[in-house]
Formats: structure tokens, sequence, C-alpha cells
């Protein structure tokens, strides 16, 4: 048996609750102690932008699979994470002013990450993020009280779903996209545009290359300026500019810190010290640069691993993960699919469908390998397609292999 | 072992298909069938894995 007698684990949400779930299906029977800032039992975040946004589902609803098993955990809800020393193992937590140091053997980071928040004077209320589930509840109450506008700031996957949402809801809602196209980085400039198309067909006000200045308002939000001069009367602003890591706390512990964790191909930090989710940086041999994953379902598989990682004892064989990575938007009535991993210097080719159609596949090819696979529309073929990637097929085979699907 | 899909839930992002390709399918219509409603025990670890993996957390396994 392996060695370990305690595992803390800083995070409480996917990563974090697959990495304790993974510990006990592998036999370990010693103690879990499991670190979260949120006071919520743990939940499931996608439907907070959509379910649980538009008022379908409630809390209770959204909780984790794995926090309703009897897992013998040993709750540390409402508790930060404040600093860690990898020589001695042990981790300060601090809990409405109160420190405690925890011991461990092992140690799972899966912090996450927190909403990006604007460069701009905060504080004003009706200006919001959304990544919580009290962020959640915020907003919904807004919508809530019927803004005669919705202005979302970022025309990323989390606006996007927020402004699919409030106009489903029947309200005016504009999108502010600094950027001339839409998920640009991401999906490249022609799938981006499809992605920003979508909401002008649900009738949003889809605002390229327009810039936030800063908010006018007494104490409430009334209006939004913006980079052209002009200003937007808005009542409800929500901003969705991406996130940032939580790793201000590990400043100084000897981990090495890159825009999230660093962990080598195992998901190892440091001795005892794993990481997994939004938070680690690992090294994909398949796509050849470090990744940093936001997607939900990398959370999963991350947190399976590096509770894994942990249980090889030392000088043991590791195994080295390497995923394919895949996500999920849905938005009005369009389901948007990504398995693998594309740039916006990729080639792009639409092999199923059309984009006008608004239900396609696209592959998205590197060197001559297929590395991604989009669709809008089109699960059952993203999957299908899926194995391209994971094989590395040639992108000749791959538009073959699609041709054949059509 | 017998397979359960709740349908109210589901929402065809084929995860499961790619899991089991023996037990799910999701077709043109962009609906999920269920192709063995009773699968072989061997088939157990694919299943508990779509469970786990499934984004809507619609699948379940009566015994």
């Amino acid at each position: 048996m392996n060695p370990l007698g305690s595992v803390v684990v800083v995070g409480a949400s996917l990563g974090g609750m697959h990495a304790a779930h993974t510990l006990r299906k592998e036999g370990f029977d010693g103690t879990i102690t499991v670190v979260d800032t949120d006071e919520h039992t743990p939940y499931d975040k996608p439907p907070l932008t959509k379910q649980f946004l538009k008022g379908d589902w409630d809390a209770e609803r959204i909780t984790l699979p794995a926090a309703q098993e009897e897992l013998g955990i040993d709750w540390r809800l409402g508790a930060r994470a404040t600093a860690l020393d990898v020589g001695a193992q042990t981790l300060t937590i601090d809990r409405d002013g109160a420190a405690e140091r925890l011991a461990y053997d092992g140690l799972v980071i899966a912090a996450g990450a927190s909403a990006r928040r604007l460069p701009l004077p905060t504080g004003m209320e009706g200006v919001h993020v959304l990544r919580t589930l009290d962020d959640a509840l915020a907003v919904r109450a807004a919508l809530d009280r019927t803004p005669s506008r919705v202005v979302v700031i970022g025309a990323g996957f989390i606006g996007a779903e927020v402004a699919a949402t409030s106009r489903g809801r029947g309200l005016d809602v504009t999108i502010l996209e600094a950027l001339d196209v839409p998920l640009e980085r991401a999906l490249g400039a022609q799938m981006g545009a499809v992605c920003g198309a979508i909401h002008r067909d649900h009738g949003v006000d889809l605002r390229l290359g327009t810039g936030v200045d800063g908010f006018e308002g007494t104490g409430r939000v009334e209006a939004v300026t913006l980079s052209d001069g002009s200003r937007l009367d808005a009542d409800l602003v929500v901003v969705g500019i991406g996130v940032v890591p939580n790793t201000a706390w590990l400043e100084g512990s000897g981990l090495t810190i890159d825009n999230g964790i660093v962990v080598d191909d195992t998901l190892l930090a440091a001795p005892g010290v794993v990481a997994a989710g939004d938070i680690a940086r690992f090294p994909s041999r398949r796509f050849g640069q470090s990744l940093r994953i936001e997607h939900w379902e990398n959370a999963i598989q991350m947190g399976e691993a590096a509770a894994r990682r942990l249980l090889v004892p030392d000088g043991g064989a590791a195994a080295v993960y390497d995923p394919v990575p895949w996500f999920w938007s849905d938005q009005y009535d369009r389901k948007i699919q990504l398995a693998g991993h594309s740039g916006a210097d990729d080639v792009v080719e639409v092999v199923i469908g059309s984009t006008d159609e608004r239900r396609f596949v696209a592959l998205y090819g590197r060197a001559g390998r297929v590395v991604g696979v989009l669709g809008m529309n089109r699960p059952r073929h993203v999957m299908q397609l899926r194995q391209l990637v994971v094989d590395g097929a040639s992108w000749d085979d791959g538009r073959a292999q699609a041709a054949g699907l059509a | 072992m017998r397979v359960v899909v709740d349908f109210d839930l589901c929402e065809s992002n084929a995860v499961c298909m790619g899991i089991a390709p023996e037990v799910f399918e999701v077709r043109d219509d962009d609906f999920l069938y269920v192709l063995q409603e009773n699968p072989s025990e061997e088939l157990r670890p694919k299943i508990e894995e779509a469970v786990q993996r499934c984004p809507k957390q619609a699948i379940s396994i009566e015994e």
C-alpha cells in the first residue's frame, strides 16, 4: 500500500471533488480534508449561466454528485488557503480570521480561477461578474427585476451564454467586445465570426472593436461609456472577460507559478504536491506546448489523474497526463463543441454542413495533422471525429473521414 | 445492470457515445439512443465512466 496517511485538497469544485472521489475509489483510507473559500455545498458551474440563470433550476439541483457521496471528508468550507510550506508539508488556512495549520502527506491544489475584473473603479451596484453561485444568484436576481437593457462585456463563452439566457428571458441585450472578432485567439477569425453571428441572429446588438471606458451612475450603474466616445444606457452589466488562476497565496511557496501552477507531465508540482483543473499548467506532449485548460471535462480528468499520481509510491511509474481537451457551450438553440486544441494560426475547413445553416463541423489543422474538431449542433460528428485528434491523423485522412460521414 | 437515461436532462453532448459506443449512440437527429439497456458486466467500467463524465448527470445504473 502507499504510505500516505493524510491528503489535503484545496478547492471543492469539480477537480478537487473528483480527486477526493478517486482517492477513495483507489482504496485510500486516510484522512481527506477539503478546503474552499466558497461556503456552499460543492456545485457544478456550467448550469450557472444557463438553467440556473434562466430560473429553471435551483441551487440544490447543481450539487456535485461527489459531494453527495459518503467520502468521509473533513470539510473546511468558507476557509481560504493562505500559505504553503512545501518543505514542512503544511498548509495554512484562514477562516473568519482564525488561522489553522494543516499537515499533509499529499496535497491536491485545485483552487481554480477567479473572474477577471475590469481595470476600472468598481463597487457600483448593477455591475457583476459571473463565476460562482453567489455571482449567479446576484445576476439572476437582477434579471428578475427585468432590466431595460443588459450589457455584456466580453463575447467569450461566459458572456455569450449570459447574453443568450438574457435574450431567452426576453430582455434587450448588447454585447461589447473589444476585439474585432469574438474568440479569435481561441477559434480563429472565420469560426469566431460565426460564433458572433449567432447573437445577431437572435436580436442581440453585438458591437465589435468596442472597448469600455467607464460607468456612469450614482451608486448604481446607469450607463456604460464606450471607447468610441458614445454612451449606452444600462441597468445591468455583466463582465465576462476571462479568469485569473488563484495562485496569489502561493507566491514564495517555492512552487513555480506562470499563469497557473506549473506541473510536470504527471501533474506533480513539488514532492507530494499535485495540481489539477483551471489552476494547473501542464506540458502537453500531444500539442507540443504547455496548456492551462479551463474546461469542465478537463477538471474531472485532471482531478482524477492528480489523485492517482499522489498514490504512486516514490520511484513508482506515474502515468503521463496528455488528454484531448473537449468542451461545449450552449447558446440559444445552438450547441458549440470543440474537441482538441484550436488556435488562430491553424488551417480551418468546414467539412460537414455549412456555417450559413449554423450546423456544421470544421477541422483545425496544424503541420499537416488534425488538431481540433469544432461543431455547431453536430455532437455526433464531433465525437466521431474526435478520434482524429486522438490518433494525430493526417489532414488528408481527416478530411476523407469527415467526407465519409457527411 | 440496467442503463437508465433521464431524457429530460440529456442534452446530447455525446460524451457517453465517445466512451461506450456499444451502449450509447447519438444519431443524425441529435437524439441519444440507448443501444443496450441491459449490457453485459464487462461493459460496467465504461458505463460507470460515462455516468461520471456526463455533463448533465443524466445517466444512471440500476442493479
